[in-house]
């Protein structure tokens, strides 16, 4: 009799403990996470051997895909917003409450300001497929990429530049984001790469 | 469930305290596994690294270039080339005699043997300060700071990187990297000079057998 009931019994597992540990990794998960960051364009970064982590707020990152294009975040949306005010001001450009909000919430921003109320307006789905074929211009003639820069360190000095390019750019683009940087007097900036393996060395 | 139901049966007839107390857990497990997938796969666990670089401002270009005259006798230039090809001189270049550019590679083999060479005393230094602090001789703080000071001693050499812009973002962070590897503190990146690109194209044009070189001398 006794085997009989013990054998029904076993069927049922005990998922208590199995509880207790999904729960542990789980709050390990949310804790240490950070989420991936929604980029415009893919971007393999070069390897090396510095260790150094990056910091994890007050970073303006600069995005350059492997054709030149150039692409900015900043981590704080306020700064977003007053920078965003700062540029119209500049170039001109008036833009409402509506365009603000959106600008200030997009993880990436990368158009010529000209044509940013415009880009603004449109449904988010769509402004990333125009985002992938923009980029702010960097020339000697119409340096917008200086501007930015500029306002979003008025706005916040304690904004640390980070480069993150595609290990194929052209080193005529990379000096050409140097000279900008040097203009303003940036002069400390980081690099930002990939760990190199053991193995590749 | 069914052993469990049974179980509180037959046991509600005797005593009610007894009765089970127990949960199923399995949903609450399969929602946790659930939202742990979700988390491993939106989370970058590796955070990137960066590269921490100074560059000289723009209005003292001038004076770095004189200072860069001074240590000839230490310094190397390293040329970067298009085509993850890679160039240096040490010193002054003649800039008559192509053959004064040697080119070397990114591997291990290449320009690494080059700088150690040349950074040989301080790399000697380097690897017996590492040793003390695997011993624990030195702490932390102490450890960079006679590495700071081994790395801007006397006789380290003064590496001036200059890319060309058919180079790649690559190969300007492996050029970096090499300085990381060599113990080299003082480098600088500046921007190539037409005396060097001129230096560069004689090279490579030499690179080619006899026949190649006369065929682009009718052309020209």
């Amino acid at each position: 009799m006794t085997r009989v009931k013990v054998k029904k019994k076993s069927t049922f597992i005990d998922m208590t403990a199995m509880s207790d540990v999904t729960v542990l990794l789980l709050t390990f998960f949310m804790l240490t996470s950070t989420f991936v960051k929604k980029e415009p364009v893919q971007v393999y970064t070069p390897a090396s051997v510095s260790e150094i982590k990056i910091p994890e707020t007050n970073i303006l990152q600069i995005l350059v895909d492997s054709k030149g294009k150039i692409f900015m975040s900043l981590d704080k949306q306020p700064d977003l917003r007053a920078v965003l005010q700062r540029m119209g001001e500049e170039y001109g450009v008036k833009f409402n409450a509506e365009q603000e909000k959106k600008f200030s919430v997009a993880s990436t921003f990368g158009v010529p300001i000209a044509s940013m109320p415009e880009y603004l307006n449109l449904p988010s789905d769509k402004q990333d497929e125009v985002l992938k074929n923009e980029g702010i211009p960097c020339d000697s003639t119409d340096n917008q990429f200086k501007s930015w820069v500029k306002n979003a360190k008025e706005i916040n000095p304690d904004l640390r530049i980070a480069i993150k390019a595609d290990s194929k750019t052209p080193y005529a683009v990379i000096k050409k984001i140097m000279n900008s940087l040097q203009d303003i007097r940036e002069n400390r900036y980081n690099l930002i790469t990939n760990l190199k393996t053991t193995s590749e060395e | 469930m069914s052993a469990e139901v049974q179980e509180s049966n037959k046991n509600s007839s005797s005593k009610q305290k007894k009765m089970a107390v127990r949960v199923d857990f399995t949903p609450m497990v399969d929602m946790n596994m659930l939202l742990i997938t979700f988390f491993m796969l939106c989370t970058t666990l590796s955070k990137p690294q960066t590269m921490e670089i100074s560059m000289p401002s723009n209005d003292k270009n001038i004076s770095e270039a004189d200072q860069n005259k001074v240590k000839a006798s230490q310094a190397i230039t390293l040329l970067l080339a298009g085509k993850d090809k890679i160039y240096y001189y040490e010193g002054q270049p003649n800039y008559a005699d192509p053959s004064s550019l040697k080119e070397t590679s990114y591997l291990a083999s290449g320009i690494r043997q080059q700088l150690l060479k040349k950074n040989y005393e301080a790399v000697q230094k380097v690897n017996e300060l590492k040793q003390d602090k695997v011993n624990l001789k030195i702490s932390e703080e102490e450890y960079k700071k006679k590495l700071a000071e081994i790395k801007s001693g006397k006789n380290t050499p003064t590496v001036i990187i200059k890319a060309t812009d058919d180079s790649s973002y690559r190969n300007l962070i492996d050029a970096l990297d090499e300085m990381q590897i060599c113990n080299i503190g003082k480098y600088v990146i500046t921007e190539i000079t037409p005396q060097d690109k001129a230096l560069i194209a004689k090279r490579s044009g030499d690179n080619p057998s006899g026949s190649a070189d006369q065929s682009k001398e009718g052309g020209i």
